[in-house]
């Protein structure tokens, strides 16, 4: 089978992508989508508080996913559902994926570009290597929220849960709504890694305590979970001794970190980026593979579907210029340089005669600041400053570059955040 | 009359390898387990290593063992379907003044019966494996050293036992033993058996089971081993099972690459009297991170996907207890390492001595082959296709990490010893062994069980009894 662009995922990012370059003017857009129905996460995600920047209303996860389903249906864009990639190689100019499924069997499509739009994963117990023992009765929130949400069981009564990621909270209420106890969020950090949002509608307002630098230093049971034994940490977070305190409980719940989930990308041989555990792309979401583009949760783990859907658009449409234009001369590729609490940006690299009138980089910090600044320089030459009262490792922050800021001639370009003090 | 020729207590490796050597013969066998399905104790959780043999004093039953074990290993492998490859060992060696030991361990190997047996200078050895840290300066390089899949190994052998006819009844914990004229009545929580001969197979309670029959005591304690196991992204790091030099509790950490392309680090080794505890330790898990750093380099302990214990049965003779030691009681107490490898040797060794005992003949049509589930992430995409093509069920992945398909989860479900829980699943497909732990798949295999075998989502179990996964309803 033949396609223009194949798309991995039909996620939140996959549909925004599949529909900006079908819209864009790409005829043949094929969506692999490995669960039964498309919309990805989101379909677990009952809780509302979707939609906020994009539709300017609260939506819930199903109905965020339906707008851009339906706008995918609309458009005739076909899909795949209940099959999954297993392997992607370059082939030619373009790819070749293999993917399996029930109806089709194993089915090999060329195609001229690719967006990767897999998602993440949830970090699993073992990646923390907390001690104890390997009952049942520990889940990754996801997990949790899949089993409540859609198979409609409660996976636990009395629990405990470790990590203030969204996921983490969201099942903190969820769980509490459903009947459960839930009796502490203890989190590694000094700071929680999830939306402040979420802390007041989905702790605060139902009493349970979040325990800041607190880690689980034991889990007991045979079977089934009986308790968990909680500790201070210190400045590296190390358990500090006799701080201890204990938990009877039958559930662990994890949102210790998200993963990007790039099997595919690394077979294919895409260059990653260390801290995002995703892709190295640049302003066209293009990765170190010619016509392989990546956006959303596989690119860098996102707090807000939005801006999933914002990012998406943008390697759909740069996938369908790739397609339709070929490649173009970049120039000089500028890589971009994190500065002061800035983690990484996302793209790594900007090629001033490739780039569209503007584009958005994203980034994170790696600590709390307030009263903060953003500032992003060419060598000594400042583009842009901005105030930005708070930022903090949760919540991800954005800038907006102009190509006519750049000549091309370029070394650097540094996005820098910093102490409003310290900036001035 | 007794209801069976012999009851094999315990369905780890041991007690299934026996228990597919009786089935070469007539007669009525029955393998009874405490845990709901095979492979539940020392067997799931230890090395995957086997040994080549040059480790064990020569004239112990363990030296023997080893040695002949790590010979059958090939054809057993071949029979019944095991994942296995010779990939060698290296034991190293970390100070000049250690050589010595080296080369006493070589020559014990000789004495031992281990073939190609090399001693390597330390600059030899880190040409074959660059990751070893600088410090070593020698190895021995044990060519017959491999490493094999312990859950297909031990499920291998116990259903290639049940495909010739051995019964196996799961969930019943044997809680008395008693002679009778006619061979023993085996008291367990599902009721008393009779049997001609009772093997004793139970791994750490193996004392409990011995002195409960024999006058001469034997006394075992469980010695605790913590092992990480990394992300097949680390598989790599290096390319044959890398020990250190043994010392006085065993063979120390070591490095080694597994069958399906993980790493694996440890063993540690804590003697303690409690046989249920497998809960693993901070202690033991920084004690094995120093350890194996000292062998080997840039370990990348951060792609750990998780961590667990095993009991060792450590008999306190140091030696593997074989043979009748009671009227019609046969013995395989104090099974520790190398147990695994051992197992295929002692399952001959006590079926014949019991064939003779018994007077069992040689059954004619004892068919020696297995096959387990297929695995098509292995497969081409060729045969892949053909094999979708022949039952759809193989195109639904349901494990990401490890992309299983349904009908894979169904072949395991519905074979012989089919498996009942997400345990029994994991070990037979490896769904839920990756990456993400079970995270993703763990909601759609309980699914399939509870469609394939009728249950309600609250009845499937992890593993015991008590392991249940969701508890109720939700209100909605």
């Amino acid at each position: 089978m033949k396609q223009d662009l194949v798309i991995i995922g039909g996620g939140p990012a996959g549909l925004a992508a599949a529909i900006a370059a079908r819209e864009s003017g790409v005829e043949q857009v094929l969506v692999l989508e490995r669960e039964k129905e498309l919309g990805g996460i989101l379909n677990q995600c009952i809780h509302n508080g979707f939609g906020l920047h994009t539709f300017q209303e609260e939506l819930t996860g199903p109905e965020y996913a339906a707008r851009y389903i339906e706008k995918a249906q609309a458009l005739g864009i076909p899909y795949k559902l209940s099959t999954t990639v297993v392997d992607l190689e370059r082939q030619g100019e373009g790819v070749l994926v293999t993917a399996v499924s029930r109806q089709e069997g194993l089915v090999q499509i060329q195609a001229k570009a690719a967006v990767l739009a897999m998602g993440c994963r949830e970090r699993p117990r073992g990646a923390l290597n907390i001690p104890g023992t390997r009952p049942a009765g520990i889940f990754s929130a996801g997990t949790a929220q899949r089993l409540v949400n859609m198979e409609g069981y409660l996976p636990g009564k009395r629990v405990v849960i470790l990590g203030s990621g969204d996921i983490g909270l969201i099942m903190a209420r969820r769980m509490t709504l459903e009947g459960a106890k839930v009796l502490c969020v203890a989190e590694l950090m000094p700071y929680s890694g999830g939306l402040k949002r979420n802390i007041v509608q989905c702790l605060n307002d139902f009493d349970i305590p979040l325990k800041l630098s607190h880690t689980v230093v034991d889990i007991q049971g045979k079977e089934r979970v009986t308790g968990v034994t909680i500790a201070q940490v210190d400045e590296k977070s190390r358990p500090i001794p006799g701080t201890e305190e204990h938990y009877d409980c039958d559930t662990l719940l994890l949102s210790v970190g998200l993963i990007p989930e790039n099997e595919l990308s690394r077979q294919v041989g895409v260059e990653m980026a260390p801290a995002t555990n995703g892709p190295k792309v640049n302003e066209s979401l293009e990765t170190s593979i010619p016509g392989v583009f990546a956006c959303g949760n596989v690119l860098h783990v996102h707090d807000l579907v939005d801006y999933v859907s914002e990012e998406a658009v943008q390697a759909g449409r740069h996938a369908a210029r790739y397609i339709l234009e070929g490649r173009e001369e970049s120039g000089r590729e500028i890589p971009l340089a994190p500065q002061g609490a800035v983690r990484y940006t996302v793209p790594c690299t900007l090629s001033p005669q490739r780039m569209e009138e503007e584009t958005v980089v994203r980034f994170r910090v790696g600590r709390n600041i307030r009263k903060g600044l953003v500032r992003v320089l060419a060598g000594d030459r400042v583009l842009l400053t901005r105030k930005r009262p708070v930022m903090a490792p949760g919540e991800m922050e954005q800038v907006v570059l102009k190509r006519e800021w750049f000549s091309g001639n370029e070394e650097e370009i540094t996005v820098e955040a910093v102490e409003e003090k310290e900036g001035t | 009359m007794a209801a069976y020729d012999a009851i094999v207590v315990g369905a780890g490796v041991t007690g299934s390898a026996v228990a597919r050597e009786l089935s070469r013969r007539n007669g009525r066998f029955l393998v009874v387990e405490r845990a709901s399905d095979v492979c539940e104790g020392t067997s799931k959780a230890n090395s995957a290593i086997v040994h080549a043999g040059f480790d064990a004093e020569p004239g112990t039953l363990k030296a023997k063992m080893n040695v002949r074990g790590n010979q059958l290993m090939d054809q057993i492998s071949e029979e019944l379907d095991v994942p296995f490859s010779r990939v060698g060992a290296f034991v190293v060696c970390l100070r000049e003044e250690e050589l010595p030991r080296l080369e006493e361990l070589y020559q014990r190997g000789l004495k031992n019966g281990v073939p190609d047996l090399e001693l390597l200078t330390g600059d030899e050895a880190k040409a074959l494996e660059p990751n070893l840290t600088d410090e070593v300066c020698g190895a021995l390089w044990a060519r017959t050293s491999g490493i094999v899949c312990p859950f297909a190994l031990t499920l291998g052998l116990a259903e290639s036992a049940a495909k010739n006819g051995v019964e196996f009844s799961f969930n019943t914990a044997v809680t008395g033993l008693e002679k009778t004229s006619e061979g023993w009545l085996v008291k367990t929580n599902q009721g008393d058996f009779t049997a001609r001969a009772v093997v004793n197979a139970a791994g750490v309670y193996s004392d409990t089971l011995h002195n409960w029959a024999c006058e001469e005591k034997l006394s075992i304690t469980p010695r605790k081993g913590e092992y990480c196991l990394l992300d097949k992204t680390a598989g790599g790091h290096v390319s044959r099972t890398i020990f250190q030099l043994p010392g006085k509790y065993g063979k120390g950490v070591l490095v080694s690459p597994t069958i399906h392309g993980n790493l694996l680090v440890g063993p540690t080794a804590v003697d303690d009297p409690d046989r249920e505890d497998t809960a693993t330790t901070a202690a033991g898990i920084a004690d094995l991170t120093e350890k194996a750093a000292l062998s080997v380099k840039n370990v990348p302990m951060r792609q750990v996907i998780t961590s667990f214990m095993g009991l060792r049965a450590h008999e306190a003779g140091d030696d593997f207890v074989l043979g009748e030691t009671a009227e019609c009681f046969f013995d395989a107490a104090g099974i520790e390492s190398p147990g695994l490898t051992s197992a295929p040797a002692i399952g001959e060794y006590l079926a014949e001595l019991i064939a003779e005992k018994l007077g069992l003949s040689e059954k004619e049509q004892f068919d020696p082959l297995r096959k387990g589930v297929p695995h098509l992430a292995a497969m081409s995409a060729e045969e892949r296709a053909e094999k979708i093509r022949e039952n759809p069920a193989y195109g639904n992945i349901i494990c990401r990490c490890e992309e299983v398909s349904e009908g894979e989860i169904l072949d395991a479900i519905h074979g012989i010893l089919g498996a009942r829980t997400l345990d029994g699943v994991k070990r037979r497909t490896r769904a839920g062994m990756g990456r993400c732990q079970a995270g993703f798949c763990s909601p759609r295999v309980m699914d399939l069980l509870s469609r394939e075998l009728g249950l309600d989502l609250t009845e499937i179990r992890k593993n015991g009894e008590d392991s249940q996964i969701v508890l109720e309803k939700t209100r909605g």
